[in-house]
This record gives structure tokens, C-alpha cells and sequence, in this order.
């Protein structure tokens, strides 16, 4: 695997929208190439290079690829959009949409990731190591195909909003989440070590949400069914189950009506 | 400036003058098409030497301008992802895939070769909507069809009889609204609905009304007639889209037996029947669904007084919209995706809803199958129509792809093969037997001279005989030689030339120029009526939110050129 290191060198003055970093458009290009590649300050259209050293060449494929970003990528969007192979690690805090519509591959966020990271995931591995921001493993704005796929782990806290119309994958949060956690779900399942707030599983058909600690106020579309003892990313321990949202429409499979499941430990 | 022009040596293919493939020139002076001769030697020289030479198409039914294509824009940002383009030198920065901007509308119906649209349903209401939107879309020729299927009016005349009010009415509302033709969506059912009830069949009574929809739809067409309207009655029928509907079809195409057309248009034809695939289905429930497109196709071909146009589905992602508020509410209710709906007081309803038109799902596949057979079993290409009911059965950006598919049996026989279930599709349907290729000829047919005629606009469009208005498309593919059904669509969707009005507007398939276009609406003239206009100021203090001061489409909302078509029915 070839090894690509871009560092900030010059901040935007406006928002960089630099979704050209990802190992599939950089396959194949040596370190000039790359930095002539285009990106976004504004409505202008500029490159690479006039913000960022690029230091080291591509491998031949995105699968042989892994980009370090070193420097303030603070108010930089789009890192790792649509990546479908090979690895991108960011040393320290991103803007939005970081690993958006992620199809495959590893993306590791060593700071914070503002909102919509890993929105439209299909597939692949996210790690954010600081905090998320809200609309983490969401839907595009509009859209009833939320996070389809893989994995998104975040070490700290999430915010709002997370794994809206989630139909498939995993997240886990290993800190605290906001109000509105998988609403509209259809499938996937969230994982919550520390606190949620409110509206847990809104308008949820199918899908799971395990809650390990407190949840100031539970929906009241959640109906009680049994205690169960769970494995969960680790720890074994005793779940209430609920299901949920009683409000929203239920499918029916092999003959039994299917709900969402909100786990919460005892 | 360059007024004429002498477009030479291209394979002409115009139904209007009959000529099949023939090299020919056409010559083009002061916005019009005239004898080659007339044209001095000063004429631009568009070298079409090898290429397609056709008129510019004329579309019949979109949806493509209005409150419901706007919320369908607002409500869907899904549908702009990643589809923006910045603005270029003759064109500005357009978007959308199933509904796009205003500006896109223009460029990727004249990149196609189209000049001439009409926007399928305009609720009264909302008709200065209609046409800010209208003149914000460049380049084409557009009018808008309000609908009076369910209109509290015409159903009163109706029910009485009153055909000579109810053309009263329908002459000051075209006035008011500017609109173009008589539409009507699910007759009598959309009222229905406000009730919680619908029409499912012809002779289902709307509540309170007590008239049913073939009351209406006879009552329409026949005021159509008095009145002697370019267009003929444009209707979408009951019981859109469900198993066993083409009975409901038939009832429907029926009433046109025994209606003379009565107009000054050239137009010999009373209903027309739109996207009538969604109304061929045979079957009982989506297990036993099947195509009815022969049945529907045989009466359609004896009765020559009706035009239909196909609803082709592309197999897209695309957003349903329609004034058949039931419809989209039970299309919401099967794929429980998003749901608009809106209620327009005494006009009308509408409803939006997206749908995805999988090639894994065998009743989309069947769709698909239909719309396709409509076109192949038609025996008078001038009365049936290539559409997709945009975006309705697809967007419009597809019709080049629908093209190579009807043209080229080859290109359907891959499309079955690599169905998921093209064993039970190929059962289902007629498709698969079918071995006829439109041509050329044909295909200028159903997108050119057949529409115009039955718009009562063949004096202007869809020809290239001299008087005509200069609106020629010049496509990349030569009929002498041998061709792969991809090549029609490439053709097909990126013209060499294109002019409309005698202006050039694509050249090499990109947008030169926004144009000249006009809004086309009928002024119809009728005698003094004291009644009906005493039951509009009347509704209008009793019923109506607005007065109608507010309700007129007045100048500030008009294009700046527009085509205003004059009908005399006063006695």
C-alpha cells in the first residue's frame, strides 16, 4: 500500500469542498497529478495543490491507497466521499460530510467530524476518535435511503439527528448522543454506550437501538415486551426490550408483525 | 443578423409533405420554412450531408411547469444530488434528474430536438404559477391544459346538460388562465375523493354532484365541439394504474363513438387519451397483472376519431405527480414513500409521490413491456403518440432511449434477457413476439406531424412544408447505414442542429441560445352569456379564497411572445 500525505498549507478563506480527497480519485496519480485535481472554495473552482503539499504517490488502485491529512482540515468538507477501498486518516479535526456516501475501505478521524459524516453509507469502516456532529450515518437531505451499510464507530459523543432513515449497518457511539436517534429507521442498529435524550426511534418501522444508558424521555409510541441477556460489541448484560414506534406503519414477516427494538440496559 | 438559412443534403423525414428519407434541402427565411428557391445566396449553409433532418418534435403531455412540479423540486432535494452543472456560455447552471429546473426543461428538450411542449395539467387556481414557471423555461414553445374533470362549474352545466354555459365558462376560464386545452384528470373521482370516496369506474356518481365521470367526459367533449377548440378533449382516465383497468379504458374511449369533430383546426379527432399504458392493465392484483395493450390497441385502431399517447415506462427513479389526488394517496400507501397532497377549492386536487420503476420488479418490467407495445401495435403512427407522461413513467430525457427500443427489436430483446424475472414479464405480455422496428418516417410521426394535428397546430409545427414555422432538428445518424440501437439514443439525445424559429439554439449538442419562445394559449370568443358570468362572481364571493381580481392570468405573469390561438364561437 502507497502512502499519500497532504498537509494543509494554506487555509480557504471560505469552505474548502475537497471531496477529490479519496483513495479512488487519487489511484493511480503521482503527487503532482494529485494536486492539480480540482476542489471547491466557493463558486470557484481551484486545486489542490493551492492549499495543500502533496507529498507521495498513488497506488495503483484506491485498494492500494492510503492518504494521511495532516494540518487544520478544520474547515475543509467532503473528506473521503464515495471512497470504495484503501484507507484515509485525518490527524485532527474535520469539517462536514466527512466520508460521505462511503462505499468500502477505512477512514479514520483521529479529532472531531462536524455534521453528516458517513451520510448514505453503504459499506466500509468509519472511525471518528473525537466527537461527531449531528446527521451522523444519516439520509441526504430528502432521501429514504439512509445509511445502507457498514460501520461507524465514534469515541466520543453525536450529536442530533443520528442514523435518520438507517436501513442497514451499524453505529456505535461509544459517548452521548442528542434528541432524535434512528427516526424513520428501516433497518441497521444503533448502538449507544453513554446518554440519549429524547425522541429514541421516532417513526421507526424496523432496525434496533440499544440504549446502555439513561433516556430522559422515552417515546411513547415504545411498548415494553421482556427482559433479555445480551452480548453487545463486547459487553454481556441485561436489556429491557421495547417495541416500537407503535405509531408508524409495521410490516409483516412469516406471519408476525415487525418492530423496531429499542434495548435499553438495566 | 443571419435570417436565412439553407439546411442541405440531409435524409428528410417529413410526414406533413410525405417525403420518406429523401435527401432534400430546407430552406429557411424570416422564421419560417420556404421554397429552396426563395432563399438568396446569402443563406447560411448548414451542411446536413449524412444526418436525420426532421421538424422540431412537438410534446403532448408533460408535466414540466407549475405548483405541483415546484413541490415536487422542494420536496425532493434528493433528486438534484450531484445533477448540477454550472452555467456555460449560452446556457445557465441547471439541475434536476425526474424534475428538473425551468432552465434545464428548456435545454434537454431542445438538445432533443423539441420545440414545441405542453404542460399536461394546470390547476386554474395556480395558472400565474404555471406561467412564471413557463416563462422562465427557455427556448420552447409551451401552453398548459387547465383541468375541468372535476371543476364545481362544469359539473353543474353538466348535470343539467347546459352544454351552451359550460362553454361559456370553459372559454372564460381559458381566457383567465391563458391555458390552451380542455383536460380532464379522473373525471368526477378527484372531487370523489374530497369525500374520502373516488370513481373507479365510468358510471360512479360523484357525491353531491350526482353525475358520473362519462357524464362529464361526454359533456366536455361535446362542449369542445361547440366551442371548435384546436385541441380535442385530453383526458386521463378513471382508475389509473390498477389491475383490470383497460375495461374502464374502453368504457371510456367509447364515448367518443357518434362525436363529430367540429374545428377549424384540421383536427379530425374528439378525445385524446393520455398514457394510456397506465391504463391497459389486465388482471385482478399485482400477482396475476398482465398487459390488456391489445384490447386497448384494437379499438384504438378502428376508432379514428381518438389519439392516445403511450406513457412509456424507463425503468427510472423518477417522482409521480398528478391532479388524481386518490391515485398518488393509494401509490403512497403501496411503496410508503413520501406523500404532497393538496386540495385546489373547486378546481381540482394534487398529489406527488417518488417511485422507483426497478428492472427487478416484475410488475414494473410488465409496465415497461406495455408502454412499449402501445407504439408497436398502433396502425396510424398520426394518432399515436411517443410520451412518458413526465415524470410520471420516466423523465423526458429518456424518450431517445425509448426511441431505440421501438426502433430496433434487438434493443429489446437485451432489455428482457436482463430482466430478473423475464420469464413470467415475457408471459405477461405481448412484447416478446413482437418483431416490428418504427422507422424514421414513423417516428416523425408520433413526435412531429401526429401531435401538431391533434393540437390543431398542424399549420405550424411538427412539418417542414413552407409557411411552417422554422423549427428543424438535424440529427447524427445516417438511415443508409447499418446502426446500433445505442447510436439512435446518442443520436437521438444530443442534436447537430437545432433551430427553433429560425433562430439556431443547439449546435453540436450544446445550447447556442435561449431563443424566442412563446406561451400558445386560445382566446375562444362566445356569445354574451349573463348567467355563467353571474355563477363566476358569484363563486367567487361565496367559495372562492381569493377574488377574482387575483385570479386572473394578467400580462406581468405572460412570456413576452405569445402565440395567442383565436377561435370564433359566437352564434
Amino acid at each position: 500500500m502507497e502512502t499519500v500525505t497532504v498537509t494543509m498549507k494554506t487555509q480557504p478563506v471560505l469552505f474548502l469542498e475537497a471531496d477529490n480527497i479519496s483513495p479512488d480519485a487519487f489511484a493511480g496519480k503521482t503527487a503532482a497529478d494529485i494536486a492539480s485535481l480540482h476542489a471547491y472554495e466557493g463558486r470557484e473552482q481551484t486545486t489542490l495543490g493551492k492549499y495543500f503539499d502533496v507529498s507521495g504517490d498513488a497506488g495503483a488502485t484506491a485498494a492500494d491507497t492510503r492518504i494521511v491529512v495532516k494540518g487544520d482540515v478544520s474547515r475543509v468538507k467532503y473528506i473521503g466521499m464515495k471512497m470504495s477501498a484503501g484507507e484515509v486518516v485525518i490527524e485532527k479535526d474535520a469539517d462536514m460530510y466527512v466520508g460521505a456516501w462511503m462505499q468500502g475501505g477505512k477512514l479514520i478521524a483521529k479529532g472531531s467530524v462536524d455534521a453528516f459524516a458517513g451520510i448514505g453509507m453503504k459499506g466500509g469502516e468509519l472511525l471518528i476518535e473525537g466527537n461527531a456532529g449531528n446527521y451522523l450515518g444519516a439520509a441526504y437531505r430528502g432521501d429514504w435511503r439512509g445509511m445502507q451499510g457498514g460501520l461507524i464507530r465514534v469515541k466520543g459523543n453525536a450529536g442530533s439527528d443520528i442514523a435518520y432513515f438507517m436501513n442497514g449497518g451499524t453505529i456505535i457511539v461509544e459517548g452521548d448522543v442528542d434528541v432524535h436517534v434512528a427516526t424513520h429507521a428501516e433497518g441497521g442498529r444503533v448502538i449507544i454506550k453513554g446518554n440519549a435524550k429524547s425522541k429514541v426511534g421516532g417513526q421507526m418501522v424496523e432496525g434496533e437501538i440499544v440504549v446502555f444508558g439513561g433516556i430522559d424521555v422515552m417515546m411513547p409510541g415504545f411498548k415494553f415486551v421482556k427482559d433479555e441477556e445480551l452480548e453487545i460489541d463486547g459487553t454481556t448484560a441485561k436489556f429491557s426490550l421495547f417495541h416500537g414506534d407503535l405509531g408508524e406503519r409495521h410490516p409483516k414477516r412469516k406471519g408476525q408483525i415487525v418492530y423496531g427494538k429499542l434495548y435499553q440496559k438495566i | 443578423m443571419t435570417t436565412e438559412y439553407i439546411i442541405k443534403n440531409g435524409f428528410v423525414f417529413d410526414p406533413v409533405q410525405g417525403i420518406k428519407g429523401d435527401k432534400a434541402d430546407v430552406a429557411v427565411k424570416d422564421g419560417k420554412i420556404v421554397k429552396s428557391t426563395e432563399v438568396s445566396s446569402k443563406a447560411k449553409v448548414i451542411d446536413a450531408a449524412g444526418k436525420t433532418v426532421m421538424a422540431g418534435a412537438v410534446e403532448i403531455h408533460a408535466h414540466i411547469a407549475g405548483p405541483k412540479v415546484n413541490e415536487g423540486r422542494n420536496y425532493r432535494p434528493e433528486d438534484k444530488l450531484f445533477t448540477y452543472t454550472p452555467k456555460k456560455k449560452g446556457s445557465r447552471m441547471a439541475g434536476g434528474f425526474s424534475i428538473p429546473t425551468t432552465f434545464k426543461t428548456g435545454y434537454e428538450y431542445a438538445k432533443m430536438g423539441y420545440t414545441t411542449c405542453m404542460e399536461a395539467a394546470m390547476p386554474p387556481l395556480f395558472a400565474r404559477h404555471v406561467h412564471e414557471e413557463i416563462k422562465d423555461t427557455p427556448i420552447i414553445d409551451e401552453g398548459a391544459y387547465p383541468v375541468f374533470g372535476n371543476n364545481w362549474f362544469v359539473m353543474e352545466y353538466l348535470k343539467n346538460g347546459e352544454i351552451e354555459n359550460a362553454a361559456a365558462y370553459v372559454a372564460w376560464l381559458l381566457n383567465s388562465t391563458k391555458g390552451y386545452a380542455v383536460k380532464v384528470v379522473n373525471p368526477g373521482g378527484t372531487e370523489a375523493w374530497g369525500w374520502g370516496l373516488n370513481c373507479l369506474t365510468v358510471n360512479d356518481p360523484v357525491p353531491y354532484f350526482d353525475i358520473t365521470p362519462a357524464e362529464i367526459m361526454t359533456g366536455l367533449m361535446k362542449t369542445n365541439e361547440y366551442l371548435g377548440l384546436p385541441h380535442s378533449m385530453h383526458v386521463h382516465q378513471n382508475s389509473l394504474g390498477n389491475p383490470g383497468n383497460y375495461t374502464v379504458t374502453l368504457d371510456s374511449l367509447k364515448l367518443a363513438e357518434g362525436i363529430k369533430a367540429k374545428n377549424t383546426f384540421g383536427r379530425e379527432t374528439v378525445l385524446h387519451s393520455t398514457h394510456i399504458q397506465f391504463h391497459s392493465y389486465g388482471g385482478d392484483n399485482w400477482g396475476n397483472f398482465e398487459s390488456k395493450s391489445k384490447e386497448v390497441m384494437d379499438y384504438v385502431n378502428r376508432q379514428k376519431n381518438i389519439t392516445v399517447d403511450t406513457g412509456c415506462v424507463t425503468l427510472d427513479e423518477t417522482t409521480t405527480m398528478t391532479a388524481d389526488g386518490p391515485f398518488e394517496h393509494h401509490l403512497t400507501e403501496l411503496n410508503h414513500l413520501k406523500w404532497a397532497n393538496v386540495d385546489v377549492e373547486l378546481e381540482t386536487a394534487a398529489g406527488i409521490v417518488p417511485y422507483v420503476y426497478s428492472p427487478d420488479i416484475k410488475v414494473c418490467e410488465i409496465q415497461w413491456a406495455i408502454g412499449l407495445e402501445i407504439a408497436l401495435m398502433t396502425k396510424d403512427p398520426m394518432r399515436t403518440f411517443i410520451t412518458t407522461d413526465h415524470p410520471n413513467a420516466g423523465p423526458f430525457i429518456r424518450y431517445p432511449r425509448i426511441f431505440s427500443w421501438l426502433m430496433s427489436a434487438e434493443a429489446r430483446r437485451d432489455r428482457i434477457e436482463s430482466f430478473k424475472h423475464s420469464a413470467k414479464m415475457v408471459e405477461a405480455t405481448h412484447l416478446a413476439g413482437m418483431d416490428r422496428e418504427i422507422s424514421l418516417y414513423e417516428l416523425a410521426q408520433m413526435t412531429r406531424a401526429g401531435p401538431a394535428k391533434s393540437l390543431g397546430l398542424a399549420s405550424v409545427y411538427g412539418g417542414l412544408a413552407p409557411g411552417m414555422d422554422a423549427d428543424v432538428a438535424v440529427y447524427n445518424f445516417n438511415p443508409e447505414k447499418s446502426y446500433k440501437p445505442a447510436e439512435i439514443e446518442k443520436a437521438f439525445s444530443a442534436a447537430a442542429f437545432v433551430m427553433k424559429t429560425g433562430t439556431p439554439v443547439v449546435i453540436d449538442g450544446e445550447i447556442v441560445s435561449n431563443g424566442n419562445k412563446r406561451t400558445i394559449w386560445v382566446n375562444a370568443k362566445v356569445n354574451e352569456n349573463p348567467q355563467v358570468m353571474r355563477d363566476i362572481k358569484e363563486k367567487f364571493l361565496k367559495y372562492y379564497s381569493v377574488t377574482q381580481g387575483n385570479y386572473d392570468v394578467t400580462k406581468h405573469f405572460l412570456s413576452g411572445n405569445p402565440r395567442v390561438i383565436e377561435v370564433d364561437a359566437t352564434t
